[in-house]
């Protein structure tokens, strides 16, 4: 589990890491530890996977891809996590979920975000998803964001 | 976009090193120097390119929650509906979209019981249904935006 010190470490990287040449050991610094302590916890919650990566993290809609949409598949349950798993390793799925339906009104089982320049772009590419999914899934449909409500970043306590 | 600014988004989205100079050993490996590579990280996060640059906290593996939920909401009421959802400090994204479920938002609390509350909260206050749609399985996604 995270300690006090994990914790710290997570508000003082939220914004991101410094853009100076020794950026752990600008962090050790303003925590008071050192720097081979700094990367060490690092690398310990990318293993554990409370750090998905490091790096850099872009801006769909500053880099023109201003098309997001959310392709939902009525996947059978005995066939989702193949199915899944393929859909998911597609390079331009940016999320892939199984979540609950909610029958009549919303049947679908599997989520696929998919982002494109352009709504036909998007198409194309959830096409490409229709044709490995084949026969498993029952229905599809593309749910495209036609106007951001809000969007703030992750907010995690210190 | 110049070529040097597209290797860098195109290379650089995970795998950063945890190195003592990690600007010089990722820089090595796209034809950059470290001044190169800061300058360059710079000015795609001063123009919002690259929303941040450093960790991408994992909010569930830190004992927060994250759901989606989805709302059919009369046209007629959209606005006033989706004031009521963004006053919640809990919502982080809420986006329309192009269906009888027409507004789809997710709820980020510290804690996994706050969801419920979170839904409930919303529910009374808009006098409409929400159907929280919890991820039941994650599949690995090894997403890298191309530019």
């Amino acid at each position: 589990m995270l300690d006090a010190i994990d914790r710290k470490l997570i508000a003082t990287t939220q914004a991101g890491l410094p853009l100076v040449a020794e950026p752990y050991r600008a962090l050790a610094d303003e925590l008071g530890l050192d720097e081979a302590e700094i990367v060490s916890r690092l690398g310990q919650l990318l293993e554990t996977g409370a750090i998905r990566r490091i790096g850099a993290i872009p801006n769909h809609y500053a880099l023109g891809y201003t098309a997001n949409g959310m392709s939902v598949w009525d996947v059978a349950d005995e066939a989702i996590a193949e199915i899944g798993a393929r859909v998911g390793a597609l390079d331009f799925v940016t999320h892939c979920y199984e979540r609950p339906r909610h029958p009549p009104l919303w049947p679908y089982n599997l989520f696929a975000m998919v982002h494109g320049r352009t709504r036909d772009e998007v198409r194309a590419k959830v096409a490409e998803i229709a044709v490995l999914v084949g026969p498993a899934a029952r229905a599809h449909e593309v749910l495209f964001s036609t106007r951001i409500l809000k969007k703030t970043g992750l907010r995690i306590a210190a | 976009m110049d070529p040097t600014e597209k290797a860098i988004i195109n290379g650089l989205q995970g795998g950063f090193p945890l190195t003592h100079r990690p600007y010089r050993d990722a820089g090595a490996q796209l034809g950059l120097s470290e001044g190169e590579m800061i300058e360059e990280i710079g000015n795609l996060l001063a123009r919002g390119q690259l929303s941040r640059f450093g960790p991408l906290w994992n909010a569930e593996a830190l004992g927060g929650a994250v759901c989606l939920a989805a709302m059919a909401v009369p046209p007629d009421r959209f606005d006033e509906v989706a004031e009521l959802v963004n006053a919640h400090p809990e919502i982080a994204h809420n986006y329309q979209r192009d269906h009888e479920l027409n507004m789809w938002f997710v709820v980020s609390t510290d804690a996994p019981a706050r969801i419920d509350q979170v839904i409930a909260e919303i529910e009374r206050e808009t006098g409409l249904g929400v159907r929280a749609m919890p991820k039941t399985r994650e599949f690995f996604v090894g997403f890298r935006v191309e530019v």
